[in-house]
C-alpha cells in the first residue's frame, strides 16, 4: 500500500484515504470548437502511460477532499514527490510533451 | 507432433514417461519472418497458430521477452463468456466461445474447458434492470443468457449467502450456462504447442528493444537476439503496448493498471459455477485442484509492476466474505498481480495503424482470456490479409477519433 504525503495536511497518510484522478497537468482546451477530432480525442482519451517517472493527480478524499500532484515511479511504485495544485514539479519526468 | 492420446499415454507409461518428444522446438532466430508477433502470451500464440492454420503463413516467429505465457496469461482468473451487451462486443466475444467449444480436440491438448455456467449477481433495482437489458440484447444476438430470481440462484449455489439479512441482498442474476473456465496455462501451451508444429518459430528470452522502419513501412524489430527482419509486425503484448507503441511514435489511448488475483489453500468441491458480483465488486471459482480462484477490479493507478496494494485484496475478501460467509476461515495461498493495457471504452484495439506492416492487438483490460481463440483468428487474419476481419473492424483505432466507442464500461459487466 501506498504511504502517501499530502501536501495540504502536510501528513503521511495510507493510500486507502486517497483516490488517483489521472494524469496531471491536463490543460482543458480553452475553444474546443477550434480542435479538429484528433485534437479533441487527443484531450479526451490519449493519456501518457510511462514505464518510468508519470505526473499523476490524486484527491486526498477521506481527509482535506483536495486535489494535489504527485510523480511516481510506474514500475517500481516509488513516489518522488507530492506538490500542490498550480506548482511544477521540480523532479521532471522523461515524457513530457 | 506426437499426437496425445490415452493410448499414448499408456504406452509411454511402459517407459516410466521417459520418452516424451518435447512439446515445441527452442530455435535460433531466422534472419527474415514473413510475420514477426510481438508478444508470446494466449492471444499472441493464438494468432500465429490461426495464422499458420488459415492463411497458410508459416515463415512466421512469436518472440517473447520472457517465457511463453508467463504474464496475463497465467495470471487470469480463467473465466470464460460471452454475455457481453453491445453487438460488436457480443459478437467478437460469441466468436470466440464458439471456438472454445471445440478448441481441446483442435489442438489435441487438454484445455480443461469447462462450461459450468457463469451467475452474475444483481443487489440492486438498477442492477436488476441492466441485467434484463443485457440478457435480452444477448438473446437478440443468439446468445445463451438467462435471469434468474432469488430462489433459483439459491438453488443453483447453495452456499451462496442469498438471505433477506445480507448487506447487499441478491435480488437475482443473470446466467450464462455456456460460460465456465478453462484451464489458463494449457491455453499458452496447447496453442503454443501446435503453432510449433505447423513451423511457427517460437523465440524465447527475446525482448523486443525497437522496431526498424524503411520508407514509412516495417522491415523488422530489433531484439535483445540481433535484429530480425520481418514484412508485417504484430504486436499483442498486453500492458506493454504502450512501450511498443513508443517506439514508432504511436500514441495509444490506452493506461496499464495492476490487476490483482489470488487462490485459496485447496480445499473439498464446493462450488461448482463461477459467481461474479460487480455490486459488492468480486467474483470467483472453485479450480479442479480445489483452490477458490479470487479477483476483482484493478488498482486503480498506473503500475507496470505486477503487483498492487494491499487495500485491493482486502476489499476484494470483503466482498466475497459478504456474499459467501462460508469462506470466513478459508486461507489464502497466494495472491499476486498482472499488469492491464485498459482502454477508455472497456473494449479491445484490433488494428492496423498509419504505418505500413505494423499492427496493434491490445486494449484487452481486465478480460482478455476469455477472447483468447477469438481474438487470435480475427487478428491473424487482419494482418494476414492486410484488412479487418468482419468482427474486427469495429475495434479499429479510429473510433476514438470518430466518437463511434463501445461503451462496455458499467452496462455490460465491469468486472470480467
Amino acid at each position: 500500500m501506498l504511504h502517501i504525503h499530502c501536501p495540504y495536511c502536510e501528513e503521511y497518510r495510507e493510500e486507502e484515504e486517497f483516490n488517483v484522478v489521472g494524469e496531471a497537468h491536463i490543460v482543458r482546451p480553452t475553444a474546443p470548437e477550434e480542435l479538429s477530432d484528433e485534437q479533441w480525442a487527443s484531450y479526451l482519451f490519449f493519456r501518457k502511460n510511462p514505464r518510468g517517472l508519470h505526473h499523476e493527480m490524486w484527491a486526498h478524499s477521506h481527509g482535506c477532499r483536495k486535489f494535489f500532484n504527485m510523480t511516481r515511479h510506474t514500475v517500481t511504485y516509488q513516489i518522488m514527490e507530492t506538490y500542490k495544485m498550480g506548482l511544477q514539479p521540480s523532479i521532471i519526468a522523461e515524457d513530457t510533451k | 507432433m506426437q499426437k496425445y492420446s490415452g493410448f499414448g499415454l499408456l504406452k509411454h507409461s511402459m517407459s516410466h514417461h521417459e520418452n516424451w518428444q518435447r512439446v515445441w522446438r527452442n530455435p535460433a532466430p531466422k534472419k527474415h519472418y514473413d510475420v514477426v508477433i510481438v508478444g508470446g502470451g494466449g492471444h499472441g500464440l493464438a494468432t500465429a497458430y490461426y495464422m499458420a492454420k488459415e492463411h497458410g503463413l508459416t515463415n512466421i516467429a512469436v518472440v517473447e521477452k520472457g517465457y511463453l505465457g508467463g504474464g496475463n496469461t497465467a495470471r487470469n482468473t480463467t473465466i470464460v463468456r460471452s454475455n457481453y451487451l453491445w453487438d460488436e462486443a457480443a459478437h467478437l466475444y460469441e466468436h470466440s466461445l464458439k471456438l472454445w467449444e471445440g478448441l481441446a480436440q483442435e489442438l489435441n491438448y487438454n484445455l480443461m474447458f469447462s462450461q459450468r455456467g457463469v451467475l452474475n449477481l444483481g443487489h440492486s433495482l438498477q442492477d436488476m434492470r441492466d441485467i434484463e437489458r443485457r440478457v435480452n440484447a444477448n438473446r437478440l444476438n443468439g446468445i445463451d443468457s438467462q435471469v434468474l430470481n432469488n430462489a433459483q440462484v439459491q438453488a443453483k449455489v447453495p452456499i451462496l449467502d442469498c438471505s433477506k439479512n445480507a448487506r447487499y441482498p441478491v435480488m437475482g442474476a443473470s446466467w450464462q450456462a455456456r460460460g465456465g473456465t478453462a484451464r489458463h496455462d494449457a491455453v499458452a501451451w496447447g496453442f503454443a504447442r501446435a503453432a510449433d508444429a505447423l513451423g511457427v518459430d517460437l523465440l524465447q528470452q527475446t525482448e523486443v528493444t525497437g522496431i526498424r522502419r524503411k520508407e514509412g513501412a516495417v522491415c523488422g524489430v530489433e531484439t535483445n537476439r540481433g535484429f530480425i527482419s520481418a514484412n508485417k509486425v504484430a504486436c499483442v503484448a498486453a500492458g506493454n503496448s504502450s512501450t511498443l507503441a513508443k517506439m514508432v511514435g504511436i500514441d495509444l489511448p490506452l493506461e496499464s493498471h495492476p490487476l490483482q488475483a489470488m487462490v485459496s489453500e485447496p480445499i473439498k468441491p464446493i462450488l461448482d459455477t463461477v459467481v461474479m458480483s460487480n455490486h459488492v465488486h468480486g467474483y470467483l471459482s472453485q479450480s479442479d485442484k480445489g483452490d477458490l480462484v479470487i479477483g476483482a477490479g484493478i488498482d486503480s493507478y498506473l503500475g507496470y509492476g505486477q503487483r498492487g496494494s494491499f487495500n485491493v485484496v482486502e476489499h476484494t475478501i470483503a466482498a466475497i466474505i459478504e456474499m459467501f460467509p462460508i469462506f470466513s476461515r478459508v486461507r489464502l495461498n497466494r495472491a499476486w498481480g498482472g499488469v492491464v493495457d485498459t482502454c477508455p471504452d472497456a473494449c479491445p484495439i484490433i488494428s492496423k495503424t498509419h504505418i505500413n506492416g505494423l499492427y496493434f492487438n491490445c486494449g484487452w483490460g481486465t478480460g482478455g482470456f476469455k477472447a483468447t481463440p477469438g481474438s487470435g483468428q480475427v487478428f491473424a487474419h487482419t494482418v494476414a490479409k492486410d484488412e479487418p476481419h468482419p468482427l474486427a473492424k469495429a475495434f479499429n483505432i479510429d473510433r476514438f477519433t470518430s466518437g463511434k466507442l463501445i461503451d462496455e464500461h458499467g452496462a455490460a459487466g465491469v468486472a470480467h
